[in-house]
């Protein structure tokens, strides 16, 4: 297999893993932004948004004024940064259009299908009515094409190095939104401000479309303890850090095992793994949640780099 | 006459990048020339491709493995010399002479060259290509830092001065239009002036029953004993002792030394 | 029941049709078509043709790599009545082509070495050595085999029972197989019945073939099975479908310049096992695009040192660069030359009569009948830059006219064609249509002439031209076997 063929394969699932998550956070802060505040007016919370999604330095670049209408539209249609759901479409449509013949019929069809019809839309007529089924949408279609892939891709060094690509990007964005929000995790936050925060870790736990599967697993109130936990160390919790990279480290051992190559990726892959599995939530919190998260984050971009570099990626 | 040469190119590049560079630094053994002893190194590069090209130039492919900041090219080695009024007959090589009567973007003649060389035509092609090269010496003047290496002959013409490559260029673009077959020749020249460059070019024309001849227009003269021939080509872009393509980077190419010496003989 | 008495040759009456004799009795080799056409409805054809427009949109949208609206616009119309051409008729195309194929290789070697042909006085030199198609860089080289042009698709058309022309040769990357072996699968689908019927030659071979032939030609250095690769300019090329097509029905790697690179004397792709050595290179891209250290240096699709490589033995480029030469307009004049005096006998394909505007007497016949000729610039292609006489304007002429006076040597000139007839669905019954031929050949350590080829056909009634851009179709091409 090319080198190109496998970065393309690997940026493919990321982008279209981006897109879900993009759409994710999109509509968690168009919730927030209908939600009363309870002193007369809504909670806008547009700028954690931006900042989860890792784009609030470049829309800040463009000296609008922050509020919900250049906020989504910059998250779904704008075409000047990269981490907006029409350039992550496109931009895993491109990836999977070079490697084709690499790829499945019905991965192709969920690809392209969806970029077709995204680029469809006209921005202007996609009111807040329907700015919801819209997000719906691209998360479906996100859905459909990990289903094909999983369901019809052959088990060789492409699907690793897609399944790299899809943990890899999903690790880093439930790091990120939980980066942007560490301070009401923090176990003082719930000795003081107790209920007050509850709409904040209900919005971290959307985030990541997890406060059902939050209530089913800990039969609990929301405590922020128990969030950053779910969120971090749970492998039963398919957005957790430890989950991606239960997935991610395996897929290095493959790729090794089969090219006679990758050690330094695999290396640093393990490691983190390993790290989570053994993680003490107190320990995290007494360190500094804040620098734990930190460190993940450059950990796993870290790792995202070994792959590139030990697979020949360019 | 007997020359050393000892001829250093240097590439560097910031950040360093991927270098692959053609190269055509062996003279060849010609009527004029005995190649004693030559040598091609290059640090930076691996440089073991070596291949006989169409014009009869002995090319080495220098590639780098992977990004490197410089690649340095030594050429060096000993030629014998003898004056043959320019004059190589019909060396080794596949090119038909036909092939030289092709027009290529920088030699290009226009209608300034054409008019110049119908003035210098003759009863043979022998005293058409000595009054082309006295004409183009007369003409053109020599004066280095007006002209890059991408001007093309039509405006070096037009401008009536420029260096050895536009002189080269002019008569060869003159030559052609009078359907003799020319070319851009490569190589050193012993000069008595310290500070002139001992790299030079010239250009070759076919006269029948003669063969290929130098014509030196930059000086006026057909080459002599000082002078060693290393490679020929349609133009300066294909006869280039180093032709190389930048991948990534900043880069830049430094002549640091070429040092040409005539050795007594005995 | 199909209108088959509509099948008429209408005002075209002097063209050769092909599965209908002039007292309307099928040809022998139409004969269990023609019944069988006999037999459908136009509900069932109809019914037919759009399942062929569902299944090609298909492969547009997913084999391939267009969106839906650029299927669409892809989407070359698809006629559903196979052309039918006898045993004989064929092996008599096999030998023309196969001569012609082996004569323009000769040449190709002959004009990169002594250039006999030239010294003999059987073609001028300029129009050798100052053809831009021809590359001086490749003189005094030895490709392996000795062969040049490796794939080849040769333009044919068919005036007469036994009337056959060619038309053009395409030496350099001829495109479209990939429409033959698509049209046959569709086919086989479609019409199984019709497939017991006959005894149809198999085209499906081809990419295997294809593989053969290119592994034949690989370095005499390589040991091993030789690596092919398949050379692409990227996904933005029109061919690019029928690029990564060649490549997995052959099961080698498509790749991009920026896949490749030179190193140790040799040319490697890079994979994620690391580099991997490349031994013959498939490429599709065009002569002046494929090395910006030793052709255009502004080139960013292909391999800097790519062609030392070749030069120097260590990697097989397929067609060699320079192939150009042997298929240029003007030179094309001259093939039946080059038949006879590389392989010592009579052509068996002949060429349509050209006029070569560059000699005076044969530019004085072309500017005194421009209203019957079909004037072509030497350089132009895809029927650009084209006078059609019988269908121009005074003005146009007188245009014309101008332009070759100026520069005789780009211009050509040939006779209009009365273009076979083959039948073709058109709506409500079947109707004539004019139709062209490309067979694909191969050479390598043999000659392969895969038994069969794209038909296009114009699929407006009356229309002489088969070009996709302007109305053309394709259609399945069947050879019988004996």
């Amino acid at each position: 297999m090319l080198g190109r063929t496998a970065s393309n394969l690997c940026w493919m699932a990321r982008y279209m893993e981006r897109a879900e998550n993009l759409a994710r956070l999109a509509q968690v802060g168009h919730r927030v932004s209908i939600t009363p505040d309870g002193m007369g007016g809504y909670r806008e919370d547009w700028k954690a948004t931006l900042a989860s999604a890792g784009c609030l330095p470049a829309f800040e670049a463009r000296g609008t004024k922050l509020a919900a209408a250049p906020a989504q539209n910059f998250l779904l249609f704008d075409r000047g940064h990269a981490s907006s759901i029409r350039n992550c479409l496109e931009a895993a449509r491109n990836n999977g259009r070079a490697v084709r013949t690499a790829l499945t019929r019905e991965m192709w069809e969920a690809l392209n299908s969806t970029w077709i019809e995204f680029a469809a839309i006209d921005p202007a007529e996609v009111g807040p009515g329907r700015m919801v089924e819209l997000l719906d949408w691209v998360r479906q279609r996100s859905g459909q094409f990990r289903g094909a892939m999983l369901g019809s891709l052959l088990r060789d060094e492409g699907f690793h190095f897609c399944q790299l690509g899809t943990f890899i990007e999903r690790a880093d964005n439930t790091a990120r939104i939980l980066d942007v929000k560490y301070n009401v995790l923090l176990p003082v936050n719930e000795a003081l401000a107790g209920e007050r925060n509850q709409h904040q870790w209900d919005t971290i736990l959307r985030s990541v479309s997890a406060v059902g599967a939050y209530r089913y697993f800990y039969r609990d109130r929301l405590r922020p303890r128990q969030v950053a936990e779910f969120l971090m160390l749970r492998p039963e919790m398919p957005r957790s850090l430890r989950f991606c990279c239960d997935f991610i480290a395996p897929s290095l051992a493959t790729l090794a095992g089969r090219t006679g190559g990758g050690a330094d990726s695999l290396a640093l892959g393990e490691a983190l793994a390993t790290d989570l599995r053994t993680a003490d939530l107190d320990v995290i919190l007494r360190q500094g949640l804040r620098e734990f998260l930190q460190d993940f984050l450059h950990r796993n971009a870290a790792i995202s780099l070994a792959v590139a570099a030990d697979y020949h990626f360019d | 006459m007997r020359i050393a040469v000892s001829h250093t190119t240097s590439y560097r590049s910031d950040p360093p990048s991927r270098a692959i560079q053609a190269l055509r630094l062996v003279p060849p053994g010609l009527r004029s020339q005995k190649v004693l002893a030559w040598e091609l190194r290059v640090e930076g590069a691996e440089a073991g491709l070596r291949y006989t090209d169409a014009f009869g130039n002995q090319v080495a492919l220098a590639a780098s493995h992977g990004p490197v900041a410089e690649v340095i090219i030594t050429a060096e080695g000993v030629v014998e010399t003898q004056d043959t009024a320019g004059v190589l007959g019909f060396p080794a090589e596949a090119v038909v002479p036909a092939v030289c009567l092709r027009e290529t973007p920088l030699t290009a003649p226009d209608a300034a060259i054409r008019a110049f060389a119908v003035s210098c035509r003759r009863e043979t092609a022998l005293a058409t290509l000595h009054a082309l090269l006295d004409g183009l010496h007369e003409a053109v003047a020599y004066q280095p830092g007006t002209t890059a290496s991408s001007t093309t002959a039509a405006s070096a013409f037009a401008a009536r001065q420029g260096v050895c490559q536009d002189h080269a260029h002019i008569f060869i673009a003159a030559a052609r239009t009078l359907g003799l077959p020319a070319r851009y020749a490569t190589g050193y020249l012993v000069t008595d002036q310290a500070q002139a460059p001992a790299h030079h070019a010239w250009a070759e024309a076919l006269a029948p029953d003669i063969g290929w001849i130098g014509f030196d227009p930059a000086n006026g003269q057909c080459p002599t004993e000082r002078y060693i021939r290393l490679a020929v080509g349609l133009d300066a872009l294909e006869a280039a002792p180093v032709r190389g393509v930048r991948l990534g980077g900043a880069a830049e190419w430094l002549d640091v030394r070429v040092a040409v010496q005539s050795q007594s003989q005995k | 029941m199909l209108k088959t008495q509509a099948y008429s040759t209408g005002n075209d009456t002097v063209c050769f049709d092909e599965m209908l004799r002039a007292d309307f009795s099928a040809r022998d080799c139409y004969r269990t078509l023609h019944e069988w056409l006999q037999r459908q409805t136009p509900g069932g054809i109809r019914a037919k043709q759009a399942e062929a427009d569902a299944i090609f949109r298909r492969l547009g949208i997913t084999f391939a790599v267009y969106g839906a609206a650029e299927a669409n616009e892809r989407l070359i119309p698809f006629d559903l009545i196979p052309r039918v051409i006898s045993a004989a008729e064929w092996r008599f195309l096999e030998r023309g082509i196969e001569q012609r194929v082996r004569a323009l290789n000769a040449f190709l070697h002959d004009i990169y070495h002594r250039q006999e042909i030239v010294r003999a006085g059987r073609i001028p030199s300029e129009m050798v050595n100052g053809n831009s198609a021809f590359l001086p860089q490749m003189m005094g080289f030895d490709p392996p085999r000795g062969v040049y042009s490796h794939i080849i698709g040769t333009d044919i058309v068919r005036t007469a029972e036994d009337g056959f022309f060619v038309l053009e040769d395409n030496l350099r990357t001829p495109s479209g197989v990939s429409y033959m072996l698509e049209n046959r699968e569709t086919m086989m689908h479609l019409f199984p019945e019709l497939f017991a019927a006959h005894r149809v030659a198999p085209v499906e071979r081809y990419p295997e073939l294809l593989r053969q032939t290119l592994q034949s030609v690989a370095p005499s250095g390589c040991d091993g099975e030789p690596t092919v690769a398949v050379l692409t300019p990227g996904i933005y090329n029109s061919a690019y479908f029928e690029h990564a097509f060649l490549a997995d029905q052959m099961g080698v790697e498509l790749v991009q310049g920026s896949d490749l690179v030179v190193e140790d004397g040799a040319l490697w792709m890079r994979t994620i096992r690391g580099r991997a050595r490349v031994d013959v290179l498939y490429r599709r891209i065009d002569d002046a695009f494929i090395d910006p250290l030793n052709f255009r240096p502004d080139s960013m699709l292909g391999v800097p040192g790519l062609f030392d490589l070749y030069r120097a033995g260590r990697v097989t480029l397929v067609n060699a660069p320079g192939t150009g030469i042997a298929d240029d307009k003007a030179v094309y004049a001259y093939v039946p030359d080059i038949v006879e005096f590389y392989t010592g006998e009579k052509p068996i394909l002949r060429n349509v009569q050209t006029f070569r505007c560059s000699i005076a007497e044969e530019r004085g016949h072309v500017l005194e009948n421009l209203e019957e000729l079909v004037v072509k610039e030497v350089h132009g292609s895809g029927g650009y830059g084209m006078l059609i006489g019988p269908r121009s304007t005074r003005q146009q002429r007188a245009e014309f006219a101008e332009r070759i006076r100026a520069n005789p040597g780009n211009y050509i000139a040939q006779p209009t064609l009365a273009l076979s007839t083959c039948p073709a669905f058109a709506g409500s019954g079947i109707g004539p249509r004019h139709v062209d031929l490309r067979p694909f050949v191969l050479v390598g350590d043999r000659v392969r002439v895969v038994p069969g080829g794209l038909t296009r056909v114009a699929l407006k009634k009356g229309s002489l031209v088969v070009n996709s851009s302007q109305g053309g179709g394709t259609k399945d091409t069947w050879v019988l076997e004996d």
